[in-house]
């Protein structure tokens, strides 16, 4: 059973990569959900490959029987006097075509509930994990490095070949944390600490944005993973604690208020950082501060088209 | 309390927008001009305004949904100018939010829905041999009530500022501290009002099918259409409260302070994504069950040929009708409800396919031996089978959770649901629109222009949707203004955009037709002019006011052709005329409307001195129709026999 269905996804696989690429006729790196780049990728590209093998089958085999039908019983002046047969059904066809669907459900079903159990767990990988914070606010992201214990805005470095557990909340609205060419989304949300894997194989840099709409400077909130090797990384945190300056509790709040900013490097951050996204709305941050909005310093602070 | 005039009362900044009030206050004029030039308000106000017949109200509901379907699809087009190439100024993204969000408000609430009970008001009491609905005051409640709803939604981009947080309106981006002023509040309250008209709906025609079927119409003899009007009407009754109550708590939010979706109160953002979608899952069925029900009907009528399966068709209904319930957090598998509830969730999302290709395949061998013209209804039909699987697998693959936070909210999400609901409901409405063409008005849209549009219209659809899966692969993801140059999306939003224009001529077409046809088209003499299977077919056409002379005794399914290939007449027919009992026309249906549009005018810029009036009008026209006993009226012996003669049906 094992090395057929492994022949099988492979087959898929090829299949439905070249369809994807023929009517695509584009390189297969910005087809980025379509080449994984980390272990998390990989296993949800997998499923999307299996999932779309299926549906191919079955794309084919209805639009092979549609294409019969609707071709061969039209209506043409050789067949005017005929008259169709009135069937009422037939069980045993009515059967066949309740149980294929169901095998193809559970064809389906069964790797899906798997992976969804899987990435809820780290990533294997000699390395250790590590824990890295988002918080995004109107309209950037804010990364936070407990360990290490500095902050960046709008790009994320990370080591490469080791988990990263992203903690993530938010100020204001929902948004969505999306790198594809390292894993799929989730959601940004006030009030709630929501956990993502992923993992980058290999040193580079990946896009990342929101996916989920969060008002008008929406489109602008995109973000860079930077993955750097294991030993770089630790050479980048050295140099942004040495070289980068410290984040004041103004400039924070600062920062959270609703407009667009530039990358954004910092040797530390406040405490309420850690708190901010919990409590979820700059509003209820400044009271617990004990700092009133400060009378109009920029809302649109570094502000930038992003065109 | 008091009276605050907003500082941008009537909207200004935006080119556009200053053309489309004026040619609005154009329009608007030149139809006063009109109905005062041709004397035609006591006609317009006897026999539309307040009419309760379900036919003409039926008509009422078509040509607003058509009406919106040309204000989205402006919408969709506007948008798609936008994204045809990378950084591009046509609209900036505060006036792009607006349309995305009025787009899509628009096309399920003020075009999809209404153009299903559009033809819901028309068919079914015709296709069980009834004479109007259950209750025909409060179907013209329901009528006016989307109406005005409507009405308040369609002013917003002009007065006050319309609704920005996207059609799903998630809180906390919809909420009065992100979101402040009138233009969330016209979402909450246009769409409160119209959402009472559609559970009325909903209730009204549960009633009508369950009580006021002819004799011998048993539940497994009734056509296909109907059937899928039944269990639509029943979910609107389960899902629809739970949209009041979500609209009603932000609304509450919104004007009076509470905390019910906001953290900083001890609220909870994520209750509203989860009461929307519980309303949201259920709704695509309300939409799309009917018009499986259309399908069956054309395609049954002309592959001539009975449904194949007819009984596993209804059982199918049902069993997408109660797992439609079940799968509503597949809308959101991305905000980490946890490996087992994502799991349940995917599972039971597959499960739907399952019934659904069941019907897929008994519509297959309906056509399997059948002899098949392709007439517009039928190419609509047919057109929707290719179409609407695509949608459907493409939704398979998104229930898949892993993979799915990979599609989540990208272009590929944007083409599936496009692939589905125009595939399904759009194609739908457009199959039944030509279908019951002649019945409604007595005359059939032109063939060659209806193919026309068809190809039109479908090519444009597919150029403009299937390179969306893709794009969405790459990473573009819905609701963006405008994107950066280098990613490789370009090529396919052009693409996508000149489908998108195919497709508005293949709609401009569509419009001609009706015009052309109006004059030119061929007159339905018979009353079946498809040759049909089902009641409606039995009567003249368009249909007398009462329907039927006689309440027609039905002993199979497909009961017309039955009676067609009997040719000896049945005791029911021979049977003596007697007078019919009708309703009466009322005023009141568009007057209480009228109040609600009032209170919801007011509660929108939070005058709630004005929602109170508002709601004192509406309270007051319900006291009158308390005590309202003269409601009915009898169609005389004689007065049916001029109808029926003059049909050429003595």
């Amino acid at each position: 059973m094992e090395p057929f269905r492994k022949r099988l996804r492979q087959w898929l696989t090829l299949v439905g990569l070249s369809a994807v690429l023929l009517l695509a006729g584009c390189s297969r790196e910005q087809y980025v959900v379509l080449d994984p780049k980390g272990p998390v990728a990989k296993q949800q590209y997998d499923l999307i490959v299996w999932s779309f093998g299926l549906m191919l089958i079955i794309v084919l085999a209805v639009f092979g029987i549609f294409a019969y039908v609707i071709i061969k019983y039209r209506a043409k002046p050789e067949n005017k006097g005929y008259e169709p047969p009135d069937q009422e059904g037939s069980k045993l066809l009515e059967t066949i075509w309740t149980l294929i669907p169901v095998a193809v459900v559970i064809a389906l079903a069964i790797p899906t509930v798997k992976a969804t159990y899987g990435l809820e767990k780290q990533p294997s990988s000699d390395r250790p994990p590590m824990t890295i914070k988002v918080t995004s606010a109107d309209w950037k992201w804010i990364f936070r490095y407990p360990k290490e214990g500095i902050e960046t805005v709008n790009y994320v470095t990370i080591p490469a070949d080791t988990p990263v557990r992203f903690e993530m909340d938010a100020v204001g609205p929902m948004n969505s944390f999306w790198v594809p060419s390292l894993g799929g989304q989730e959601y940004t949300m006030p009030g709630m600490v929501m956990n993502l894997w992923l993992q980058a194989d290999q040193p580079g840099v990946y896009q990342g944005r929101s996916a989920n709409f969060s008002g008008k400077y929406f489109t602008h909130m995109t973000f860079d993973v930077i993955a750097k090797s294991p030993a770089d990384y630790d050479k980048w945190v050295q140099q942004v604690k040495k070289t980068a300056p410290k984040q004041t509790e103004a400039q924070y709040l600062q920062l959270l208020e609703r407009g667009l900013a530039k990358k954004m490097t910092f040797s530390s951050y406040p405490k309420i950082a850690d708190q901010a996204g919990l409590i979820g709305e700059v509003k209820g941050i400044r009271e617990k501060m004990n700092r009133p909005e400060e009378p109009d310093t920029g809302t649109m602070h570094h502000h930038h088209h992003a065109h | 309390m008091g009276f605050h005039l907003p500082k941008n009362f009537l909207v200004t900044g935006e080119p556009m927008i200053v053309v489309a009030e004026v040619l609005s206050v154009l329009t608007l004029a030149g139809i006063v001009f009109a109905l005062t030039y041709y004397k035609k308000w006591k006609w317009l106000w006897d026999e539309w305004l307040t009419t309760v017949d379900h036919k003409k109200i039926g008509i009422m509901y078509i040509i607003s949904s058509l009406l919106m379907l040309f204000r989205g699809g402006i919408d969709g087009l506007l948008m798609r100018t936008q994204l045809a190439l990378p950084n591009l100024h046509v609209l900036d993204a505060e006036h792009y939010n607006q349309i995305f969000t009025a787009h899509g408000t628009i096309m399920i609430f003020f075009m999809a829905m209404p153009f299903i009970f559009g033809l819901m008001n028309v068919a079914v009491p015709l296709q069980i041999g009834a004479r109007d609905v259950a209750y025909p005051y409060l179907n013209a409640l329901s009528f006016w009530l989307f109406f005005f709803g409507c009405m308040l939604f369609n002013i917003s981009f002009m007065i006050g500022g319309a609704p920005d947080a996207g059609w799903t309106n998630y809180t906390p981006l919809a909420g009065s501290d992100l979101a402040p002023g009138p233009g969330i509040n016209y979402y909450l309250l246009s769409l409160q009002i119209s959402g009472i008209g559609s559970l009325m709906t909903g209730i009204n025609f549960l009633v009508t099918i369950l009580k006021m079927r002819a004799p011998g119409m048993t539940l497994m003899r009734m056509p296909m259409f109907t059937w899928s009007v039944l269990i639509t009407s029943i979910i609107i009754i389960f899902a629809f409260p739970v949209l009041t109550v979500a609209l009603a708590l932000l609304t509450i939010d919104r004007l009076f302070g509470s905390h019910f979706f906001t953290v900083s109160g001890g609220g909870e953002p994520m209750m509203w994504a989860n009461l929307f979608w519980i309303w949201g899952h259920p709704e695509v069925y309300i939409v799309v069950l009917p018009a499986f029900g259309i399908f069956s009907e054309v395609i049954s009528t002309f592959a001539r040929k009975r449904l194949f399966g007819y009984s596993a068709m209804v059982y199918s209904m049902v069993v997408i009708s109660a797992v439609s319930f079940l799968t509503w957090v597949h809308h959101f598998f991305t905000m980490g409800a946890g490996p087992a509830v994502n799991s349940f969730f995917s599972v039971s999302t597959m499960a739907i396919a399952i019934p659904t290709g069941v019907k897929v395949f008994n519509w297959l061998f309906t056509l399997y031996k059948g002899r098949i013209e392709f007439t517009t209804p039928m190419l609509w039909a047919v057109g929707f089978i290719p179409t609407f699987l695509i949608g459907g697998l493409t939704g398979v693959m998104l229930a898949v959770a892993p993979a799915d936070y990979q599609y989540h909210n990208s272009y590929f999400l944007i083409s599936h649901f496009h692939y589905a609901l125009v595939g399904g409901a759009v194609f739908g409405c457009l199959a039944g629109l030509y279908y019951w063409w002649p019945k409604m008005f007595g005359f059939k849209l032109d063939e060659r222009q209806g193919k026309w549009a068809f190809w039109l219209f479908n090519i444009g659809f597919n150029l403009c949707f299937f390179p969306q899966y893709f794009v969405g692969l790459m990473g573009m993801t819905r609701r963006m203004y405008t994107y950066p140059e280098g990613l490789g999306w370009t090529p396919y939003n052009l693409i996508s955009t000149v489908g998108a224009y195919m497709m508005g001529v293949g709609f401009i077409i569509m419009v001609y037709n009706i015009l052309y046809s109006i004059r030119h088209g061929e007159r339905d003499l018979t009353g079946d002019i498809w040759n049909g299977r089902t009641l409606e077919w039995s009567i003249s056409s368009p249909a007398p006011h009462y329907n039927f002379a006689r309440i027609p005794e039905v002993d199979d399914l497909d009961a017309w052709w039955h009676m067609k290939k009997r040719k000896r007449k049945q005791p029911w027919e021979l049977r003596p005329l007697k007078p019919i009992h009708m309703p009466n026309n009322s005023g009141r249906p568009f007057i209480m409307s009228a109040w609600f549009f009032v209170a919801g005018f007011g509660l929108v810029f939070e005058w709630h001195w004005m929602g109170i009036i508002g709601l004192l009008g509406v309270l007051y026209c319900m006291l009158k129709r308390s005590f309202e006993y003269d409601d009915h009226h009898y169609i005389q012996v004689d007065e049916i026999e001029r109808t029926e003669s003059a049909a050429g049906r003595a």
